[in-house]
């Protein structure tokens, strides 16, 4: 009886293990060992790692992958404007989320329910049509130029689309409500006596809110940044459909590499690059939410 | 209300506008006669002639299909796998192996999409070549896929349902004979149901809606319903696609409105026999 629980336990521990040992972290192994090889046209498409010579096995590993990627600007520059719209889009996330959040939290218990579904609403509907949309928004003869026109605001069209300003619009659009709602699970812990009490001793709204409710928040902050900046640093349908064509973003890249020209060690190598900048977020989040996992009520 | 809330209150509404003047923009222009989509045609407007072109698409409908029974496959799968690592992670304690688990599984909710996409293609590649399965992509090795990135966020939902209860009731049950089976079906299923059914209709919506991991480990002839939309999208707007955003946003909407409408009811349900058991025992 005993024996057969702790079989049960290995086994309903094990399967999920097992699945995402094979389908997570071996193909990661495979991206890494593919970018250490030379592309060259075959069945697959690149050298062996291990090669027979008189015999003995003689193990290959090319740099020639990461060495394109650091000798070629555009990888570079493609990396480095990719982390800076996603550090900014980030930025503009918390700047408009983190008020929303609040007003949620501070809401009386009956629209509550009603303003997160509102929130939660678009999450649920597809992600590319939503992205889609601002298609029609931005173009030259969209919505918003042809609003702006008809009301004399400007005299010739905006060029909006395949602009910095388009990708930017589009994630803060699409990652918004993962802003929020890390926050808003937040601040909806936080007690009020406490600024009623910082204002019984006359401290300001502002000063209240700097002092206690920033710093409490701080947790839901950080959840919903790396909510954001991590996959928006990968991104690839935004900046594809909104963005300019001689500006890509890293995502776009690594798929054109595999794609179009059919080289599968860069393509590895700038996936391997990816994670390699991006594994101390990952590694944070993972804290954060194990904390908030570990933590729930 | 104090004034000093007044300025979160601005930020909330003009947030909500943002939010749904896209939304609202493409089911607008679905109904518009012109084919330049932006330009309101008054004459001929409103209309549902795209709604016709639409449901005459076989492109569209093949493609849908095809990622319906992906979904509720993927979904299915997800959710079994999801429940045992969020029961492991729960309620196993410190046994070995949970950190592997728990880093493994959290991962794919961040993780850059080409990144997983890219690995999953190159590990199907892999074994091709290892054991000769799979043959090619297809719609099995997209489920494959999609299972694994949907079971992450069940995990989360299960686990943070799990969390919530302490294991009081299910340990009374076994103090009182109970086998452990019997303890997972008739204690802790029932509790963490709702998590389930949650878990659910994320993942079902999650593959439903993936485009840049079924790009990689798609095929010929396996075009889901992102798939065909992106390659039409990718060359301007076409009216057609707003009228498929709008039945598409319609029925989500119908389904959270009338699921969270049922969850108020039975709150209220709950709320009101309590207070007739209190009024009982007066």
């Amino acid at each position: 009886m005993r024996l057969s629980q702790a079989m049960g336990r290995r086994l309903i521990a094990g399967v999920p293990t097992l699945w995402l040992l094979l389908l997570f972290l071996i193909p990661f192994l495979i991206v890494f060992r593919i970018s250490f090889s030379e592309v060259r046209l075959a069945i697959p498409p690149y050298t062996p790692l291990l090669s027979w010579h008189h015999g003995a096995p003689r193990l290959e590993v090319h740099w020639s992958a990461y060495s394109f990627l650091f000798t070629d600007p555009m990888y570079v520059s493609s990396y480095l404007y990719s982390l800076k719209v996603a550090a900014l889009s980030t930025l503009c996330c918390l700047l408009i989320g983190y008020p929303m959040a609040y007003a949620i939290a501070r809401a009386g218990a009956a629209t509550r329910p009603l303003l997160l579904m509102l929130i939660v609403l678009p999450f649920w509907t597809s992600f590319l049509l939503r992205v889609y949309a601002w298609i029609g928004l931005l173009k030259s003869n969209g919505v918003i130029n042809n609003v702006l026109l008809s009301l004399g605001v400007i005299h010739h069209p905006l060029a909006l689309l395949q602009t910095d300003f388009a990708v930017y619009i589009g994630i803060v659009y699409s990652y918004l409500p993962f802003m929020i709602l890390p926050l808003y699970a937040n601040l909806e812990k936080h007690d009020p006596a406490l600024l009623e009490a910082a204002a019984d001793l006359g401290a300001r709204p502002w000063r209240a809110f700097l002092a206690i409710t920033l710093p409490q928040s701080l947790p839901g902050i950080a959840a919903g940044s790396l909510l954001v900046f991590i996959p928006a640093v990968g991104e690839y349908v935004i900046p594809t459909l909104l963005g300019r064509p001689d500006q890509l973003m890293i995502g776009r890249v690594l798929s054109d590499e595999f794609f179009e020209n059919r080289d599968w060690p860069v393509a590895s190598a700038v996936a391997i690059v990816i994670l390699l900048l991006l594994v101390v977020p990952i590694l944070l989040f993972q804290r954060v939410e194990r904390r908030q996992l570990e933590a729930a009520p | 209300m104090k004034p000093r809330g007044l300025f979160s209150r601005i930020a909330l509404t003009l947030g909500l506008v943002f939010l749904y003047v896209p939304i609202v923009s493409m089911i607008v222009f679905s109904f518009n006669n012109s084919r330049l989509v932006t330009v309101w045609d008054g004459a001929h407007s409103p209309t549902l002639k795209w709604y016709g072109v639409l449901v005459h698409n076989e492109q569209i409908l093949t493609a849908a299909w095809l990622s319906i029974r992906i979904a509720l496959t993927a979904a299915s799968a997800a959710v079994v796998l999801g429940t045992l690592a969020g029961v492991a992670l729960a309620r196993f304690g410190a046994y070995r192996g949970r950190l592997l688990l728990a880093g493994m599984v959290t991962a794919p909710i961040v993780m850059p999409e080409v990144i997983t996409g890219l690995s999953l293609l190159l590990l199907f590649v892999a074994l091709g070549q290892l054991i000769g399965w799979p043959k090619g992509v297809g719609a099995v090795t997209i489920a494959l896929a999609h299972i694994t990135f949907c079971m992450a966020y069940v995990t989360v939902v299960v686990q943070s349902r799990l969390a919530g209860f302490d294991e009081s009731l299910e340990e009374a049950a076994m103090d009182l004979g109970a086998r452990p089976l019997k303890v997972f079906f008739r204690i802790t299923l029932p509790l963490i149901l709702p998590a389930i059914a949650s878990g659910w209709l994320l993942a079902f919506t999650l593959s439903w809606d993936d485009l840049v991991i079924t790009q990689f480990v798609a095929g010929p002839g396996s075009s889901t319903l992102p798939m065909v939309v992106f390659s039409k999208v990718r060359f301007g707007v076409t009216p057609d696609v707003n009228a498929l955003a709008t039945i598409l946003v319609l029925l989500v909407a119908t389904g959270i409105a009338v699921s969270t409408l049922w969850m108020h009811y039975q709150q209220r349900r709950r709320e009101r026999d309590l207070q007739l058991a209190a009024a009982a025992n007066l």
